[in-house]
């Protein structure tokens, strides 16, 4: 608890209820005012092996992984061997009393008594409840909203699993409490994952159209979007494969409704020839891979930010697209709106680019104010428009109107091939050019809107943390713990990262004594598209691929 | 009046001969027939000889990928229900490069007209065998003959009970505008395989061969017997059977979304009060 945060980790095989046991008490804290951040590491299996759900808690707000713990839930004694040395030197370890291990820092707990060998995990989220001063009855409310709907027969037999908990907590001595002191009136918090917030941007911005087919670690939006179809007026559908999945959402967003696909590096990889469709056909699209380790199936469960350039350069010929890189959940929220509206606007493919942290992340943020935003604007006006109607009308901005079939008396005709303005294949050679140029022509546009990237910290600084996408976070807390040692560091975070324009970040560069590039893939593909765009080499590459996310501590290794 | 005529008349990039051409004229009769205006039908295909097709017609066009025109169709469905939506292509893009979409569009069971233009052979890159091209057939790519053997989608799509399955064929013009309209008219997938000769890269199954075998069913065949169907599908050597083969009234791909209730999707607005509630789900 030195830096003011609290560290639990629950450690067990699948099947056991981690996820539910850090999904209550994260709810249970966001709803008590406190910031969080949860990690969540797992194996590509439905049943055993070994997977953590870490869950970091503060009265200020913290925005990355921990790697050492306060607090270690063992549902298994294996957890006890792979996380001991990760315990803090007042750590303390809740296991069943039934495991043979033996450590100091062990609660020894009844679960068999106190949970019917059924609802350890509820048993578990009383004991840690009480021990870090959570109320019971707010927890009984967590637990009531979490399981009210889903699965409201076993309701009484939680509440009283957690009833049973508190009470057996409660006789402990005092030197196992680790009680938070309250927030008094803590303002209203959302407790989402990266996921769940994409989710919501989309359906803020107006998204009509979903397709997917099945893919770690993207699933889950596709999931969250399919239970507000009906309340939400929108068609969810499971396609026989990602370039069904990516056809589709461009024949429906073509026909008017505001689409998106869902999908993580190899489902994309076959998207890809659509990519270049929906560019050429000039169709808005909102495409969202959230990335997991490759090359080919890699790591499936685990996280990675190694398809930058693979996004970046996915679809055959040339044509504009934006790429964002939340690094919150606020920014997967408001940036998943960014893409729509650009789709839109400059009609064309954008992409949204996650990871399996962000993606899983649990964080407390303050509600989105919902009143102030407006979804996104879908085709043209047809009065607005000169006859007879040209789908590929040449303008100035290279944004043609773009009308609706059967919508109006005018046809609207979109092709794949280049095309004359009113849609139609042609071999005209200088009509070929004229329609690359208008093209292209939105990129200067939609360069206009790039979201310069965050900078924190001195103009002038020692070391420059260059980074992307979901370690923001990991990477501000390690700029301020150097910060705290004396050093001046600054960082300089993107989140949107095509187009780049050098305009905006080259001064932070050069102002640097030394410029490291933090990256979650192995080669530093970030710094290698800096280079590319500004001529400004970043030799220094601190980079993690072993499949789980940037921290502060394995970012401080690297650095000292 | 909606005639031939608003459909248009437009200079194609077709041989002299190709069987495209009495396609395109029955397709643009039986949207005629249809009472169909250009601006409430929507073609989609993908890429290939047959492809262009709807290029030839004026109404709404989505020309997209080699093999893909499926799935566009299908998401152009759901966003817009009252479109009229034709896909048109050849055996190549829906048999071989998009044969997964085609067995899910039949599962889907969405409301469109597939007409895949089935000339045995890939016109377009001049002269490869298709998926139902046959045995003896000899090609630059294919020098000892076929290595797989055909493709019967009228029998795979019978055996799945499909919508509507019926098969034509370019030499019998009225008789192939009539099983057009017909799938148009049927709510539900319907697939019209239409048999055409290619005068440039099929010397087997040429105009001669087709008109030889080619036979319209009996006025009393049941197109809703399906071990009949079964049997009829198979059907090749001695006799190719013309018709609607099989029919199956079963529920619309469309009408299993609770979303499309209010209306279409465009046009739907974002309901705010909705849109709170579930952001409030989150607390």
């Amino acid at each position: 608890m030195s830096d003011g945060s609290f560290n639990i980790l629950i450690g067990g095989e699948a099947g056991q209820g981690l996820a539910t046991i850090g999904e209550l008490l994260a709810k249970a804290f966001g709803r008590g005012g406190y910031s969080l951040v949860t990690t969540s590491t797992y194996e590509s299996r439905v049943r055993g092996g070994h997977s953590t759900v870490a869950l970091r808690v503060s009265a200020e707000e913290v925005a990355s992984p921990s790697e050492s713990f306060d607090l270690l839930v063992a549902l298994n004694p294996e957890s006890v061997k792979l996380h001991r040395k990760e315990l803090s030197a007042q750590g303390l370890i809740i296991l069943d009393e039934a495991f043979q291990v033996d450590d100091e820092a062990c609660i020894r707990v009844p679960f068999k008594e106190l949970a019917k060998g059924k609802f350890s995990n509820i048993a578990a989220v009383g004991v840690v409840g009480f021990l870090l001063g959570l109320e019971e009855q707010s927890l009984l409310r967590v637990l009531e909203d979490f399981f009210g709907k889903k699965k409201p027969q076993l309701a009484g037999e939680n509440r009283e699993t957690l009833a049973k908990a508190f009470r057996w907590a409660a006789r402990l001595p005092s030197s196992f409490h680790r009680k938070f002191a309250p927030i008094l009136d803590p303002a209203p918090r959302l407790v989402m994952n990266g996921n769940q917030a994409i989710a919501l941007g989309a359906l803020s911005a107006g998204v009509k159209f979903c397709s997917f087919y099945p893919m770690s670690p993207a699933t889950s939006i596709a999931i969250g979007l399919v239970g507000k179809a009906r309340q939400m007026g929108l068609v969810v559908e499971q396609a026989e494969d990602e370039i069904a999945a990516i056809n589709m959402a461009i024949g429906a967003s073509f026909a008017g409704a505001p689409s998106m696909v869902t999908t993580s590096g190899g489902g994309f990889a076959l998207m890809v020839e659509a990519v270049s469709l929906a560019a050429a056909s000039e169709t808005p699209l909102v495409v969202v891979v959230a990335q997991r380790p490759g090359p080919a199936t890699g790591l499936p469960t685990r996280t990675e930010q190694a398809d930058l350039e693979f996004v970046l350069h996915a679809g055959h010929g040339e044509f504009p697209r934006a790429i964002f890189a939340p690094g919150t959940i606020e920014e997967c929220f408001h940036l998943t709106r960014k893409a729509f509206e650009l789709a839109e606007r400059y009609q064309g493919p954008m992409f949204l680019l996650t990871d399996q942290f962000l993606a899983d992340s649990y964080r407390a943020v303050k509600p989105f104010d919902l009143k102030s935003i407006s979804p996104v604007q879908v085709a043209s006006e047809v009065s607005a428009l000169s006859t007879p109607y040209r789908r590929y009308t040449i303008t100035d901005s290279g944004v043609s109107p773009r009308l609706l079939p059967g919508r109006s008396e005018h046809l609207v005709v979109a092709d794949s091939h280049e095309h004359t303005e009113d849609g139609h294949i042609t071999e005209d050679l200088s009509m070929r050019k004229r329609m690359v140029e208008k093209r292209l022509r939105k990129l200067e546009a939609i360069r206009t809107e790039t979201i310069p990237p965050d900078t924190d910290g001195d103009v002038n600084p020692e070391l420059l943390l260059v980074s992307w996408g979901s370690s923001k976070g990991a990477v501000s807390e390690a700029a301020s713990r150097m910060r705290s040692k004396g050093r001046t560091v600054a960082t300089l975070h993107f989140s949107q990262v095509w187009p780049l324009v050098g305009e905006q970040f080259s001064e932070a560069l050069k102002g640097a004594k030394e410029v490291v590039c933090v990256e979650g893939n192995a080669t530093g593909q970030l710094a290698d598209l800096i280079h590319g765009q500004t001529g400004f080499e970043i030799a220094r590459r601190v980079l993690r691929y072993d499949g789980l996310p940037l921290t502060p501590e394995s970012i401080l290794r690297e650095l000292n | 009046m909606v005639t031939i005529d608003d459909y248009g008349d437009y200079q194609t990039a077709w041989c002299p001969g190709c069987g495209n051409f009495p396609i395109l004229e029955a397709v643009k009769k039986a949207l005629a027939a249809s009472k169909l205006e250009p601006h409430q039908v929507l073609f989609v295909s993908g890429i290939g000889q047959a492809a262009k097709a709807p290029h030839y017609i004026n109404a709404n066009i989505f020309n997209g990928l080699h093999g893909r025109a499926l799935p566009v169709a299908t998401g152009a469905k759901l966003a817009y229900p009252e479109l009229t939506i034709v896909v048109e292509s050849g055996d190549g893009c829906v048999y071989a490069e998009g044969g997964n979409h085609l067995l899910a569009a039949i599962r889907r069971n969405v409301d469109l007209t597939l007409l895949v233009h089935n000339n045995q052979v890939y016109g377009l890159t001049k002269g490869q065998a298709s998926p139902t091209s046959e045995g003896d057939f000899v090609t630059k790519a294919q020098p000892e003959g076929m290595t797989s053997y055909p493709f019967n989608a009228v029998a795979v799509a019978v055996a799945m009970q499909a919508g509507f399955v019926a098969r034509g064929f370019s030499g019998m013009i009225d008789h192939l505008q009539t099983l057009i309209q017909q799938a148009i008219a049927h709510r539900g997938f319907s697939l019209v395989d239409i048999l055409q000769p290619c005068v440039s890269f099929n010397k087997m199954n040429t105009f001669a061969w087709y008109k030889e075998r080619c036979q319209v069913l009996p006025s009393e065949y049941d197109p809703t017997d399906f071990e009949a169907a079964m049997k009829v599908a198979r059907e090749w050597e001695e006799r190719i059977p013309l018709g609607l083969i099989y029919r199956n009234e079963r529920t619309v791909f469309e009408d299993r979304f609770s979303a499309l209730d209010r209306g279409p999707l465009v046009g739907q607005e974002v309901d705010l009060q909705k849109l709170t509630e579930t952001m409030e789900e989150y607390r």
